[in-house]
């Protein structure tokens, strides 16, 4: 368990940047807290940290954004839409879970009964001033 | 020329002759079927994509009066979107191309806002705006297919930050138009949100921010401030839109603005557009309101320029669900 205190976006960029260089292939990240807690900042890391030069932008209208040209393929989802684990089911979450990258999900907390159990989990809580503080179970 | 629209949530086919004479654009809507659940479903906009596209087609064709052999050739959006339903009208475009001996055009989504504010015109150069739910970008236009991205956001795009904003003040979906609505009794003033990198010096739109600090906000006021955040909101958003725009077409000294997509139908967008170009003495152009939103007509468009010059797609090419303006 990793847990920081991010004074600023560009923290917890720096953060996801950092947790990129342990990830291994198969690797899920499932992503935890508020809407503006941080979430598509430290995914915006982790892709940095992959080496993939793609601009990383919200996947909220689109569901999911595949990166690539970087150490592992990035597959990042967003559930801040869905509605029921069936909606998560059919837009093909298992053929990423099982696929050749990095999948990091954000708001997988409103459909944990379908994030695997070897996923880690990083959770965003607001704290004073601004702050926020990260949790990363690896 | 026959064009299919499936990249998001809206179903779309549009017959154009020539380069502007718009024979019929239907647009089969899912809002409705959306508004239960909040927001666009992929899974359940590619079903309806495939019970709905083949009806539009006919539809489409006696609106047209035309058939389908009179069809000289069949376009199709092939990205950027959602996989599930980019598929599904690039395949059925293809299927036509194929069994009726006629050219098939892929055709990016984003051209498509990019020139539908040219719509049965010349394309000349310009500074160019696409705002919608997906995109926010900021394009210098020289002539057809000569285009160079300036800027782009960095995060949300300004109709998703309006969706996401609407949601959090529990507004009907789509949250934009309800925004917009609400603004006009609401005062501008009254809070002071962030104009994200507005002056970063670059062209760059960051949409994040401004989000958070209404989510941030909200649990400190009562329901009947609504009006207010709706205005405030919306002024922040379009004071980076506008401002960034004009700074565009002053450096690379452009006498004309152009604004499409779907966020370019909110009053005050247009409104503070229409300001700061007369100030500035520049030309305007904003793409017609039925334009605006995902349709076909603006599809065909493009598709019309690239078979005037003789262009079209192999019946091999792919759809990509991140294809870009600029390679």
């Amino acid at each position: 368990m990793a847990s920081i205190i991010s004074h600023s976006p560009q923290e917890t960029f720096d953060f996801g940047a950092k947790i990129a260089t342990q990830l291994r292939q198969g690797d899920v990240l499932a992503l935890a807290g508020d809407l503006g807690a941080g979430k598509t900042h430290f995914v915006k890391g982790l892709a940095r940290g992959l080496g993939i030069e793609n601009e990383v932008t919200s996947p909220t209208f689109t569901l999911i954004h595949e990166y690539r040209g970087g150490r592992l393929p990035l597959y990042h989802i967003d559930c801040y839409r869905l509605e029921s684990t069936q909606e998560l089911a059919e837009i093909g979450l298992d053929e990423y879970l099982g696929a050749d990258g990095v999948t990091a999900i954000e708001w997988a907390d409103k459909f944990a009964e379908l994030i695997p159990d070897d996923a880690k989990w990083i959770r965003f809580f607001a704290r004073e001033n601004d702050t926020r503080e990260i949790e990363a179970a690896l | 020329m026959l064009a299919i629209e499936t990249s998001c949530d809206e179903t779309a086919v549009a017959i154009l002759r020539g380069n502007g004479k718009l024979l019929a654009s239907e647009v089969a809507s899912q809002v409705t079927l959306h508004q239960a659940y909040g927001g666009v479903v992929p899974e359940v906009a590619s079903r309806h994509h495939l019970t709905q596209l083949r009806p539009l087609i006919d539809f489409a064709l006696s609106r047209a009066e035309v058939e389908l052999k009179e069809i000289d050739a069949f376009a199709a959006t092939s990205g950027p979107g959602l996989a599930t339903s980019l598929m599904i009208g690039a395949s059925a475009a293809k299927g036509l191309a194929l069994s009726l001996r006629k050219p098939f055009l892929a055709i990016n989504h984003i051209e498509g806002h990019l020139l539908s504010p040219f719509f049965g015109c010349e394309i000349v150069p310009c500074i160019a705006l696409v705002v919608s739910g997906g995109h926010t970008l900021l394009v210098e236009i020289e002539s057809f297919a000569n285009y160079r991205l300036l800027g782009q956001t960095r995060d949300d795009a300004a109709g998703e930050a309006f969706d996401k904003v609407g949601k959090l003040l529990q507004l009907p979906y789509p949250g934009g138009p309800e925004i917009d609505r609400r603004a006009r009794d609401g005062d501008p003033m009254r809070f002071d949100f962030p104009r994200s990198m507005l002056h970063s010096g670059d062209f760059n739109f960051s949409f994040s921010g401004l989000k958070t600090s209404v989510r941030y906000l909200l649990p400190k006021l009562d329901r009947d401030c609504t009006n207010d955040v709706c205005a405030s909101f919306q002024e922040a958003v379009v004071d980076v839109l506008v401002s960034k725009t004009m700074a565009a077409a002053k450096s690379h000294g452009k006498r004309l603005v152009t604004v499409s997509g779907g966020v370019s139908c909110n009053s005050r967008l247009r409104e503070k557009f229409k300001a700061a170009c007369a100030e500035n003495g520049i030309e305007l152009l904003i793409a017609e309101p039925k334009l605006c939103t995902d349709n076909a007509a603006m599809i065909a468009f493009v598709a019309a320029q690239k078979f005037a010059r003789g262009e079209s797609s192999p019946l091999s090419a792919d759809i990509d669900p991140n294809l870009r303006l600029v390679a």
